[in-house]
Parts: C-alpha cells; sequence; structure tokens
C-alpha cells in the first residue's frame, strides 16, 4: 500500500532538526508539507503585523526551501479541524506528522487531531523538537510536579541525561523518493497570505528588522558563534549602550517560531566552549536563555491557565488595578518616563527589546508604578514581541511581577535611575523618542525637571511636546511595596518587621519525602471555601495556625482569617519571629507535595 | 453538609474539638438509614457551643452555607442574599450563624467591579451586619479598592456603626489610596463616630488617610488608655502638633507608624516619659514630595531618650529620597534597626550608614550608582554587629568584597538577597563559585537571585 505523508508544521518552521519531518519521508511516496492557518482567525487574533511578517518570511523561507527539492510549501486556510478530513480524503493521506506541542491549548488540539486521523485510519507520528527535555520527564523527576524555582529547575536538569542530538537536515535524496506532483493551481490554492489579506494595512511599513526563516536564522547562528570573545564574556555579560538595540546575531524570535533548533543552539554552543575552554565541561550559564525557556515551558506544560491569575493555582493573587487609560499611554508609550516610552516604542516598532529593558517595563505596568495587572501587560507583548511563546511570556510576566517562583519584591526598578545606568549618554532614547534628541544628558532620563528655558532651547516642552510622567515614582513605589508586602504578609501570615522575610522562599532542593503524618498537618487557616481537590502551590504559602504567634489571646482562633490583617501588626520579638517562621516555612514544605 | 464533614476530618485545633468530632460522625453513618426530618432533628441537637466551635473554623460563605438547606447557585460572597440569610430551614443552624461571637470579625471587602478583579462584600450581608451584628463587631477592617466609591462606601459604614465599641480597626487600601479622594470631613465625621463610641480602641491603621489633628484629639479623648498600635504613615493632614498630642497622652502605645514630617525631637522625649511603656516599633517613612527638599534634623540626645526608655525598640526607616537629599540624615548615631533605601542612594550615605546605625538589623538597598560599594559594605560589617539580614537591588560590588561581607557577618545573615547582577566578577572569584564560597560561610546553601534571561 502506497504510504502518503502529510508534514503538518506549526511550532518547528524549519527543514534541519526536524524529527517529525524524518518521520513523514521515511518509506514515504508522497510527503506534502502543510501550514494551516486561518485568516479570519488571524485578523481577530491578537499578534502585531511585525509577527504576522515574520511569520510570513518564515513559510517562505520554508517554501522557497521545499522548491530545491522540487516540492512546495501547502498553506491551507480554515481551522486545523475542518480542514484535515477534507485533506485526508483528497490526498489519500495514511501518516500524518507533527512535532510535539507540550503547551495545554496545543496539547488539547492536538489530542482532537489525532482522534480524528484515527477515525480515517491515518497513522499519526508525533516527535518531541520543540524543547531541549521531555518536560514531563523532568516533572516526573521532581516528585510529579514543576519545579518552582529556577535553581531547582537546574538541579533536575542536570540529573538528566544531556538532550538528544540534533537532526541533519532533510535530503535531496530522502526528498526524491517522495517526491510529490505540485498542481498547475498550486499558488491560487495553496499560497502564503499577504499581511494585505491577513487584513494589515502595509503603506508606510518600515523594513523588517528581524527577518524571518530558517536560512537567516543558520546565518545568524554562524555569526553568533563567530564570535569566539562571545563565550569569554558570556560567563560576565554586562548590559550596556549596545545590548540595548536589536544585534544581528540575536536568535530570540528563531526559537519561538522554531527557525532554529534549540537543540542545534545547545549543541553549538558547548561544542564552542569545550573547543575554547580545553574541554572543560561548560557551566550551565552558558545555556541561560535557553533554560529559562525550558523552565516556562515545563510550569506551564499542565496548567491551562498559565496566562491569567485566576484559576492558576502558582499565582499570587494580587489586588491589581484595572486602568485602561494607564494601560494604554504605557502600551503606546506615552508615559512621560523617557526611558519606559523608548522600550515600549522599539518594542513596537521592531518586536524584540533586551530583556533587561522587558524587566524595566514589566517592573513599571505592576508591581513597581502602575499597579495593572501582569495579564494586561503580557497580552500587549503577545501582540508586539516577536518572541513571545505563551508558556515563556506568562511565565516571565509571573516572575516579574512577583506573582510567582517565589520573588523578593523589594527590588523595584526605577524609570529614571535604571536606564541612566544602563545607558549615561540617553543614545537609546534618542534614537526612538526623537522629540528629545536635544535635550542635555543630564535631564533626557527626567525631563520634567529640566528648567523651562532648557525645554525650550530643546525645542520640546514638557506638557506640551512630550507627556509629563504619568505618575510620581517615589509616591508610587513606596505605596505598591506596601500593597506587595500586605499581599505577601497574608499569605505567609508573617507579622514581623523585616521586608526581606515576608517573602516565603521554598528550599525545594531539600525535597523530604512524603509521610502521612505532614498531610494530616495541612489544614487549618485556608481560607477558600472550596478548596481544590489537589494540594496546589499555593500551599507552600500557606502557613500552619499560628501557634506560637497568637499575641492576642482575646482573639478567636485563627481561621477566621480577617483577624490576621488588622491585628496583625504588634510583634513583640523579632528575631523570635524570623525564627518562627522559618520553622513553619519547614513545616510547609512537608505539608505540601 | 459535605462542607461540614470536610472540616470535621480536618484538625479541629483544639483539644475539646474530640468530643464534637464523635458527636458530628455518627449522624453521618446513619445518614442513609434514616430520613431527612429525622436527621435534622439530629443535627438540630448539637449543642450550641459545639455548633460555635465547628462554625468558628468556617468561612463565612461555608457558614452561610450550613445554616441553609438547598443553596445551589451561592457561589460567592456577593450572592449570598438577605432572604437566604432569613430561611430558617434548621432553626439551631440559623441561630449559629448569627452567634455574636462568629461576628466579633469581619473583613469588608469594597471593590468596585470596573475597578478591581476582587470580589466584593454584598450589600445585603452588610445590611445584615449592620442591623443584627454591629455591636458584635470589635475587630473591623475595610479592604477598598482604588475607586473613591469603594472608600465612601467603607466611610457610610463607619457612620452606622454607632452602637459598636471596636478594638481594633483596620483602613486599608490594596490598590491606590482612595480614602484620599473621599471629602475630608466626609471621612472625619465617620472616623470620629469609631472613635467617640468604642472607649477601648486599641488598634488604629489608618496609613493614606485624610485624618486630621482634631479627629486624632478626639481619639485621644475616648481612648487614650488603650490604645497600643497607630499606623498613619502618609496622613498629610496630621501636623506634629497633632501626632505629639497623641503620644503625651497614650501611654500605653507600643507601636507607631508615621511620616518624618511629623517627626520631632519633642515627639520622642514624649514618647520616651517614664509614665509611657517601652515602645516597641516605630516606624518612620521619609518621603520627599519635591526634588530638592530640605529635612529636619532630629537630636542625637532625644534618640538617646528613646534607646534608654526602650532599649528594644525597633525603629525601621524607609527612604524614598533623591540622593541629593540625603544631606541631613546619618550625621550623628541614629538607632536605626531597619532601613530601607527605596530609590538610589549614594556610596557616601551608605558610608555613613557604617558609622552611625550600629543597632542595624536589616537593610535593604535597591539601587545605588555605577561603583561598587566594596569598602561600605565591609565597613557595615564591621560596625553593625546585629545585621541579619541584606537585599541589594541595582547596585555593584565586586564578588572579593562581597565574599569577605559575607565571611565577616558569617552566620548570623539569615536573609541574604542579593540580586546576580549585583555581584562584579573579579580575579578571585567568578560568578559559577561564588555561591560555593558564600554558602560556606553561611553554612547553608545559598544563590544570587536572579531574574529570567527573556
Amino acid at each position: 500500500m502506497a504510504v502518503n505523508s502529510v508534514h503538518w508544521f506549526r511550532k518547528c518552521l524549519r527543514l534541519h532538526d526536524n524529527p517529525a519531518l524524518q518521520e513523514a519521508v521515511n518509506a514515504a511516496h508522497t510527503l506534502r508539507c502543510v501550514y494551516i492557518l486561518d485568516p479570519w482567525f488571524a485578523g481577530a487574533a491578537n499578534v502585531g503585523i511585525n509577527r504576522w511578517r515574520f511569520l510570513g518570511e518564515a513559510l517562505e523561507d520554508l517554501d522557497n526551501s521545499l522548491k530545491k527539492f522540487n516540492s512546495r510549501l501547502f498553506v491551507i486556510r480554515g481551522q486545523p479541524t475542518d480542514v484535515f478530513p477534507r485533506l485526508f480524503k483528497e490526498w489519500k493521506v495514511t501518516r500524518l506528522t507533527f512535532e510535539y506541542d507540550p503547551e495545554p491549548y496545543g496539547k488539547e488540539r492536538d489530542g482532537a487531531i489525532i482522534k480524528m486521523a484515527q477515525e480515517f485510519g491515518v497513522e499519526t507520528v508525533v516527535r518531541n523538537s520543540h524543547t531541549l527535555y521531555n518536560l514531563d520527564r523532568i516533572i516526573e523527576m521532581n516528585n510529579n510536579s514543576p519545579p518552582l524555582t529556577f535553581k531547582r529547575f537546574q538541579t533536575i536538569v542536570s540529573r538528566l541525561e544531556l538532550p538528544r542530538r540534533p537532526l541533519p537536515v532533510i535530503t535531496q535524496q530522502q526528498m526524491e523518493k517522495c517526491c510529490t506532483k505540485i498542481s498547475e493551481n498550486h499558488e491560487q490554492l495553496y499560497s502564503i497570505p499577504s499581511l494585505e489579506e491577513l487584513g494589515f494595512r502595509t503603506e508606510r511599513l518600515p523594513p523588517a528588522v528581524w527577518r524571518g526563516g530558517e536560512s537567516e536564522a543558520l546565518d545568524r547562528l554562524n555569526k553568533h558563534l563567530d564570535k569566539k570573545v562571545w563565550v569569554a564574556n558570556l560567563e560576565h555579560s554586562r548590559i550596556n549602550t549596545c545590548s540595548l538595540y536589536a544585534s544581528p546575531t540575536g536568535l530570540s524570535p528563531y526559537l519561538r517560531f522554531g527557525c532554529l533548533s534549540c537543540r542545534v543552539l545547545y549543541y553549538n554552543l558547548r561544542e564552542l566552549y569545550m573547543k575554547l575552554r580545553k574541554h572543560s565541561s561548560p557551566p550551565p550559564s552558558l545555556f541561560g536563555q535557553l533554560l529559562w525557556r525550558e523552565f516556562f515551558y515545563t510550569a506551564a506544560t499542565n496548567n491551562p491557565n498559565f496566562d491569567r491569575m485566576e484559576g492558576n493555582p502558582i499565582c499570587v493573587q494580587i489586588p491589581w488595578d484595572q486602568n485602561p487609560e494607564a494601560l494604554a499611554k504605557w502600551a503606546e508609550g506615552r508615559t512621560g518616563f523617557p526611558w519606559i516610552d523608548a522600550i515600549m516604542t522599539q518594542l513596537r516598532q521592531e518586536g524584540w527589546i533586551h530583556h533587561l529593558a522587558r524587566h524595566a517595563v514589566a517592573c513599571f505596568l505592576t508591581r513597581g508604578d502602575l499597579w495593572i495587572s501582569w495579564e494586561s501587560g503580557m497580552k500587549v507583548f503577545e501582540e508586539l514581541l516577536l518572541d513571545a511563546d505563551w508558556s515563556v511570556n506568562a511565565g516571565s510576566w509571573m516572575w516579574l511581577s512577583c506573582s510567582a517562583f517565589f520573588q523578593q519584591f523589594f527590588h523595584c526598578y526605577c524609570p529614571v535611575g535604571f536606564g541612566r545606568r544602563t545607558d549615561p549618554s540617553g543614545d537609546y532614547i534618542r534614537r526612538y523618542v526623537p522629540i528629545l534628541k536635544d535635550y542635555p544628558n543630564r535631564y533626557i532620563y527626567e525631563p520634567w525637571n529640566a528648567p523651562e528655558s532648557v525645554q525650550k532651547a530643546a525645542n520640546c516642552v514638557v506638557g506640551v511636546d512630550y507627556p509629563k510622567p504619568m505618575i510620581n515614582h517615589a509616591e508610587g513605589s513606596r505605596l505598591n511595596i506596601e500593597r506587595m508586602k500586605q499581599v505577601y504578609q497574608q499569605l505567609s501570615h508573617y507579622r514581623g518587621l523585616s521586608q526581606l522575610a515576608s517573602v516565603p522562599t521554598i528550599q525545594e532542593e531539600a525535597e523530604p519525602p512524603m509521610t502521612d503524618e505532614s498531610q494530616t498537618s495541612t489544614s487549618s487557616s485556608s481560607s477558600s471555601s472550596s478548596s481544590p481537590p489537589h494540594p496546589t502551590v499555593m500551599d507552600k504559602y500557606k502557613p500552619k495556625r499560628p501557634t506560637s504567634l497568637d499575641l492576642f489571646p482575646q482573639l478567636p482562633p485563627a481561621g477566621t482569617q480577617v483577624c490576621v490583617c488588622v491585628c496583625v501588626s504588634i510583634c513583640y520579638v523579632h528575631v523570635c519571629l524570623c525564627v518562627c517562621f522559618r520553622e513553619r516555612e519547614r513545616e510547609r514544605e512537608l505539608g505540601c507535595v | 453538609m459535605k462542607r461540614v464533614r470536610l472540616v470535621n476530618e480536618e484538625d479541629g485545633g483544639g483539644g475539646n474539638s474530640g468530643g464534637s468530632k464523635k458527636t458530628l460522625k455518627r449522624p453521618f453513618k446513619e445518614r442513609r438509614d434514616e430520613d431527612l426530618e429525622e436527621e435534622s432533628a439530629s443535627w438540630e441537637c448539637l449543642p450550641q457551643e459545639i455548633m460555635l466551635h465547628i462554625f468558628q473554623y468556617l468561612p463565612l460563605l461555608d457558614r452561610a452555607y450550613a445554616s441553609q438547606q438547598e443553596v445551589t447557585h451561592v457561589r460567592d460572597q456577593r450572592e449570598i442574599h438577605s432572604d437566604y440569610l432569613e430561611i430558617a430551614v434548621c432553626r439551631g443552624w440559623n441561630q449559629a450563624f448569627h452567634l455574636p461571637e462568629l461576628w466579633r470579625c469581619f473583613e469588608f471587602e469594597l471593590n468596585q467591579p470596573a475597578s478591581s478583579y476582587l470580589k466584593a462584600t454584598h450589600p445585603d450581608l452588610i445590611k445584615q451586619i449592620i442591623k443584627r451584628h454591629s455591636n458584635h463587631l470589635q475587630y473591623v477592617s475595610f479592604k477598598v479598592d482604588s475607586s473613591r466609591e469603594s472608600a465612601e462606601a467603607a466611610c457610610d459604614i463607619l457612620s452606622q456603626l454607632v452602637n459598636c465599641s471596636l478594638k481594633t480597626l483596620g483602613l486599608i487600601s490594596t490598590a491606590r489610596p482612595s480614602f484620599m479622594e473621599v471629602p475630608k470631613s466626609h471621612f472625619i465625621s465617620a472616623l470620629t463616630v469609631v472613635f467617640v463610641n468604642s472607649k477601648s480602641l486599641s488598634s488604629l491603621k489608618i496609613d493614606d488617610t485624610p485624618v486630621d489633628d482634631p479627629s486624632l484629639k478626639v481619639l485621644v479623648a475616648n481612648n487614650s488608655d488603650t490604645l497600643k498600635l497607630l499606623k498613619m504613615s502618609s496622613c498629610p493632614h496630621v501636623s506634629p502638633a497633632g501626632i505629639l498630642c497623641v503620644a503625651d497622652q497614650c501611654h500605653g502605645l507600643r507601636e507607631l507608624a508615621l511620616n518624618y514630617h511629623l517627626l520631632s525631637d519633642e515627639l520622642l522625649i514624649a514618647l520616651s516619659s517614664e509614665k509611657h511603656v517601652h515602645l516597641e516599633h516605630l516606624r518612620i517613612d521619609v518621603v520627599s514630595e519635591n526634588p530638592g527638599q530640605q529635612f529636619h534634623t532630629i537630636k542625637k540626645s532625644s534618640w538617646d531618650a528613646m534607646v534608654r526608655h526602650s532599649p528594644k525598640f525597633n525603629l525601621v526607616m524607609y527612604f524614598f529620597l533623591y540622593e541629593d537629599e540625603f544631606g541631613p540624615f546619618f550625621r550623628d548615631e541614629i538607632p536605626v534597626t531597619h532601613l530601607y533605601f527605596g530609590r538610589s542612594v549614594s556610596k557616601d550615605v551608605l558610608g555613613r550608614v557604617g558609622l552611625t546605625c550600629p543597632r542595624l538589623v536589616e537593610l535593604v538597598v535597591c539601587a545605588n550608582g555605577l561603583r561598587p560599594l566594596d569598602e561600605e559594605l565591609i565597613r557595615i560589617a564591621q560596625r553593625c554587629t546585629q545585621l541579619s539580614a541584606i537585599g541589594l537591588g541595582e547596585c555593584e560590588v565586586s564578588c572579593s568584597a562581597f565574599v569577605e561581607f559575607v565571611r565577616m557577618c558569617g552566620d548570623r545573615l539569615t536573609q541574604l538577597s542579593i540580586m546576580e547582577e549585583v555581584l562584579v566578577p573579579d580575579h578571585r572569584y567568578g560568578l559559577d563559585d561564588i555561591h560555593w564560597e558564600v554558602s560556606k560561610h553561611l553554612g547553608r546553601v545559598w544563590f544570587p537571585d536572579m531574574m529570567p534571561t527573556w
């Protein structure tokens, strides 16, 4: 019987290191590579023009590479569940291949497709290639829950065998065996949609700073590795002005769209390091960004609510403000803080910003200044940021807003000082907020403090040509630190003065085995009336009922959680509290799965 | 009823819960055989003390559930409807719901759907409380979101609490300080209702509110014997004289939080008078309203008087200043124990901290200039022998100096929160080996804090 393969491109838009594609060509008589896209949905989706352009270019590059093998890319318009039954019949498909999608939405969609394929008698082959490791294996090694601190994650990963070696690029020879006739009207039926077709206006669209596609990714990889000094620098790479600009060796958008295999990058880095460092084994910091990506993918893979606060077991519930005007000012770069506005402008124009710039704007929007939910910020990034994976985007926002992963919250990036430390001359601001270009260095980060004469001389009067700062940072951050403390004190029932101690940290390293004893002691002061059936990570924040801390004997027993926050603050012996707190922490840890 | 069982299965807490467990379990086992009437009868027979005990462990919502039969639609507080509260499905349980002991503590959550993600206490429940339980309330807090309406609603409730006697009151803004947007007269009249009626208020938390001197006088006139805690950071309508009046007459005050502009030598002397109990906490927020603001100084002799009177008191100071405003601070010895620099602070000032803060326990530096803080940290390690917690944000310290700092402090450093970027590798230590070195001196595993490189 003839083997008619269809390879479904989704997250891995490449011909190198693509195990599912290898499976597709294996002993196949025909092969068609498809990409499914719903132009109607595309218009409605929260994805900006730069991301569509990048995707379009990546698809074009795939198509061009396939042309060299006398094949083509079939871009099918529609929804996968509608499209596949038609294709199965039309092309007499017997095998469907695609890469494993670890994200909850993708898993659900793929489950439905696999079931449907079964009904049509089509064999499905799924291969893992978007992440370095098998995420389920990491979770399994961490007592069946995803590690929630990066350190813990690194520890687990260091116990795993190295990631699978990347596979070579598909060859002419392999492709010849399953050469499929391309119909005359291919262009008409299966062409890559233009930006216009997707509903974008393209006049006055500046050229792309990041060009999509596998070829570009591999070019960049070589340049990336050519910088031999780079590895040497990597170990103490410090941000400077240059790091703020889009770099011709930047790779993150290519990893996002799978134009570059993370394993190829991994092994290239590793080998280069070992060559330069005489075979010493590379430190984990070498793979920093790759591992962060992996970390967030692992945290998200079984959590469909990973991208929201409500119903998300790992997310601290914080009483954020809803303030659409303030959000719009932030998103459009009209905050009146040149550093923030420059970053948001760069993001909108080019689709990429440096990670410290991300920290700056995320902190400003959430816990630092505006006290607006990280979910709103995440959605803006989703629209504009080329490398915004669902998991990594949501995870980073939770991290940066101190909503998860046990972060210290005392440190807020200052929207004036942080930029100035990074780029003292302010050239970055002059480039992205050109109206401020004639400001002297001294005032470029805080133009509102410039004397009127200076503002006039620079042809930009604050409040007229450039907005006044939308918030008093000192006041805002003072309030917000207090709010954060409120939230965390309530979680931890910590009543001491110490700012640093009020954030519970977990020592996942210790990892004690579960005992029945500890299970019985987890109840008590839970406030939720509908306790979830499984203990959640929030339990890690939940203390036992404070026994030694009951300083108000006239109070009803704790458990009536309301008393805690008013009567809190008379704490008698601070040091003693610290000790109690730590003990409770340990107990809590014992008590949670 | 299922919920009750759940609680029962959990650890009941106190020693006398053993009896109640047995009483409760039996009806469940027999449940299948008995008809409903009998069952409800047996439930009704529960002694009220036991019911109270059970109810104390239930959140409000579950209490409402338990006191009714079929409440299928109630999902959150918003939906607890007064009608439900009135239905006496099981009289005993319903009575238990209204037991005064269960209404001593209450947290009003006032949020507008447009400005907050949080749920609000249902208006009907608020009405019920005012009608039936206001004289039971003792420990009350109001959590309001950033909208003025919520703050006004809180004031409205306060002004209706005419027959209550509160022990603690907290007005808490969960987002922006919305009480500041309420007309001052409205706020003051609501607050004074509580002050006048509660003759034994012991804790009062009114940060970021328009409280003023005359209302503090009312507070003092009615509650001077009982007041132990007063938190009023960022209350711009209070003057130094206003707070001095509190300190002069409330001799039991043990914890006080206020802004620096209210701090005076006279206040410190008043707090250290013989009649006054030992102060335990004093929190001072130093905030600059406009750049270049001049700050007054506090005499060393006043601080000395404080330390003599209350040798163990904690002085917590939060600084939100521009670098050039630190002139008057840390010139003389100051008994500060917890120091938090929310904005950039100069190397020079941190140098002075090492010289003038011998009682320092916790130090947090959010940001500093570009020059490493090596000598400053080492001096702090030398001079501040109580230091047990330190946090560094946007600063720079060379790895060697940091290791030296940790070595000098040793395992008394219980909290060590350092951003990874702070540590500058040098000839002796790189980033990959510093955690070993530091862990060694601390006697426990330590890592710097990291941010995702994404």
